[in-house]
């Protein structure tokens, strides 16, 4: 594989992370090494308990690893447990996140939704009620702006969840299970949508997933098993 | 995007009805102040009314209201002597209970000097005032009383003439107005086997002193009424008030009459302070324990509101935390609704007592002081309250949202 560093989106490196200590002591995620494109998407897999959620809040910068490097656009962001950057801002202004549950603010409509991630990032009010419609429009659900997240159908809800995930023009999309709520079809709808953002908005995407169905949606897969990443297939290879 | 004010908006049957519960809260606070308030205006209005530069009492007494004062009525007379002296004119204090229509009536009666006073100072509400000097009385339209009114009071009936506006006693019974003579009639009114009684006490008591053995004659005299015995007794008023004139000083004339040794003197500063320190103090330190209390009951119960609205959005804002909204977004949403529930609160209060206020018991005098120190009070605890909340919200943890 020969990517240029410039289009690197993440890249970890020897990621470790232990829970408890002495008896209790639990590695959840051991020496991983992993490194995304921008416009690229690739599938997290393994069975329940493998560490992919833990995984995915260590390269989200939820959590600190105890050892390894993230780096992040190609700035070092966590040296072993040693954060190099305000990892809240980095959040805001360089991630998108999805998850299983869509998570929108409940007393704000979609449109809001899309928006608040936009004017926390000091986006002006102007620019980030445009940026929103254009996003909702792009993800098919314009016409439900004004509706507050419980008028949503589950499927909707996750349209703007990533019309949210999208708003800062993020270097990389995180997104957990993000279809197991959802029935098969409007399923493999969102897992196309992610490979369509990734495409198209040129951002890396890594999507934790039990769905094999849709495994044809992503460009490459990885699998985890107790803590350990494996790169199972390059599928567009 | 104010994400305070899109909260209240959607969760707004519960905002209000909080709200409205700290509102009745904030009311008791406001109420117990104000009623401290009209315990010191009733205290102090008679005598700001009345405006006697002194008042002349019995020798060693807080007389006439912080204790009981007698002193003869014909004191006037000695005290118009004194260089400097305007007017004086008795004045009598004392309370009546009466039925009244079946219920119960306190009057606190008060002895207009006339023809001098006929109560042209007095804050009227309606009628027209004294007429005659027997039989007519101006009550505080408090008492519930009307003009026109009938109203029996020791032998005689009275007719209500005139009503005042906040003239209430310190004990918080409305005021009555008559004259001097009608006063002590009303207030020395005994049955007739009393006065039966009395009189023949004091024949008794006659013969028992010098007088009686030198004046035998008087025995006639000593068993009729006793206004015939001028050397027996004479009319006591509870207080003589007196008038300085312009140009001479009010503390000179004071120390003047103090030199005589059966007589106090006060100015009306230490008459309004005696009524104060003496009869309005322990109250005023009632009712604040009172409202000390309940500001802290309510900054209590305001924090604990808080903090289960943020448990309540804790999910939310471990999401906000987690798109990385800074720790001012969450710290203002919480803060905000604090502050927007105290203020709103404060409103309420205010207006339910305009409208409550008016019937309590006693007399509720809001200040614009007070006022403005209990909002600054109510804004501090907000945000006081709110620092649970704060502290609960920026503990959350953005992986919560994983969970």
């Amino acid at each position: 594989m020969s990517r240029s560093n410039n289009n690197i989106a993440l890249q970890a490196t020897g990621l470790t992370k232990i829970y408890g200590s002495g008896h209790t002591e639990v590695v959840a995620v051991r020496d991983v090494t992993v490194e995304v494109n921008r416009g690229e998407i690739v599938a997290l897999l393994g069975p329940s308990g493998a560490g992919k959620s833990t995984l995915l809040t260590l390269l989200g910068l939820i959590r600190p690893p105890n050892m390894g490097q993230i780096t992040i656009d190609g700035k070092l962001v966590f040296d072993n447990h040693h954060a190099k950057v305000n990892v809240r801002t980095f959040r805001r202004q360089k991630f998108g996140f999805v998850f299983q549950k869509a998570n929108l603010i409940p007393f704000l409509t979609a449109a809001e939704n899309v928006r608040l991630a936009m004017e926390i990032n000091d986006q002006s009010v102007r620019i980030s009620r445009q940026r929103a419609m254009e996003l909702l429009e792009y993800l098919g659900v314009a016409e439900r702006a004004k509706n507050l997240p419980s008028m949503l159908s589950g499927g909707e809800q996750q349209r703007v969840a990533v019309a949210r995930a999208l708003a800062n023009r993020p270097s990389l999309i995180l997104a957990d299970e993000p279809t197991a709520a959802l029935d098969s079809v409007r399923g493999r709808q969102v897992m196309e949508l992610f490979r369509k953002v990734a495409h198209e908005q040129n951002a890396g995407v890594i999507v934790v997933t039990h769905d094999h169905r849709a495994l044809d949606v992503f460009d490459r897969t990885l699998e985890m098993e107790d803590g350990q990443l494996r790169e199972s297939s390059n599928l567009n290879k | 995007m104010n994400l305070a004010t899109k909260d209240i908006k959607h969760n707004f049957g519960r905002f209000a009805l909080t709200t409205g519960g700290i509102g009745l809260l904030l009311m008791l606070v406001m109420g117990m102040g104000g009623i401290y308030r009209g315990l010191v205006e009733d205290a102090t209005s008679l005598v700001e009314h009345i405006g006697a530069d002194l008042w002349v009492v019995q020798k060693d007494t807080r007389g006439p209201f912080a204790e009981i004062s007698r002193i003869p009525r014909n004191l006037e007379d000695r005290v118009l002597i004194v260089p400097g002296v305007e007017s004086a004119y008795g004045f009598v204090s004392h309370t009546v209970q009466r039925e009244y229509k079946g219920k119960p009536l306190r009057l606190t009666i008060q002895g207009l000097s006339w023809p001098l006073d006929k109560g042209h100072w007095l804050p009227i509400a309606a009628g027209r005032g004294l007429t005659q000097a027997h039989y007519e009385i101006i009550v505080d339209k408090s008492s519930g009383l009307q003009v026109g009114d009938n109203m029996a009071l020791g032998k005689e009936t009275f007719i209500v003439k005139e009503l005042t506006k906040g003239m209430i006693s310190q004990a918080g019974d409305a005021m009555a107005f008559m004259t001097l003579d009608d006063a002590q009639a009303v207030q020395f009114d005994l049955s007739p086997e009393s006065i039966r009684i009395e009189r023949t006490a004091r024949v008794n008591r006659l013969f028992n002193i010098d007088l009686g053995q030198t004046q035998p004659q008087m025995s006639e005299r000593a068993g009729g009424p006793s206004s015939g015995i001028p050397a027996l007794g004479t009319s006591m008023v509870s207080a003589v008030l007196v008038s300085v004139k312009p140009g001479y000083s009010i503390d000179a004339v004071a120390k003047n009459i103090e030199s005589w040794p059966d007589v106090s003197v006060y100015t009306e500063n230490g008459q309004k302070q005696l009524l104060l320190k003496g009869n309005v103090d322990r109250a005023r330190r009632q009712l604040g324990l009172f409202s000390v209390l309940l500001i802290i009951v309510s900054a209590v119960i305001m924090a604990l509101i808080l903090y289960t609205l943020t448990l309540d959005k804790l999910h939310d804002i471990a999401m906000l935390k987690l798109i990385g909204a800074r720790n001012s977004v969450i710290l203002g949403l919480i803060m905000q609704q604090a502050i927007l529930l105290g203020c709103i609160g404060f409103c309420i209060a205010y207006l339910l007592g305009q409208w409550i206020f008016p019937y309590f018991p006693r007399r509720v005098v809001l200040v614009r002081g007070d006022l403005y120190s209990l909002a600054i009070i109510v804004f501090v605890i907000s945000i006081l309250a709110s620092l649970l909340g704060i502290w609960r919200a920026i503990r959350a943890d953005p992986s919560e949202v994983l969970s």
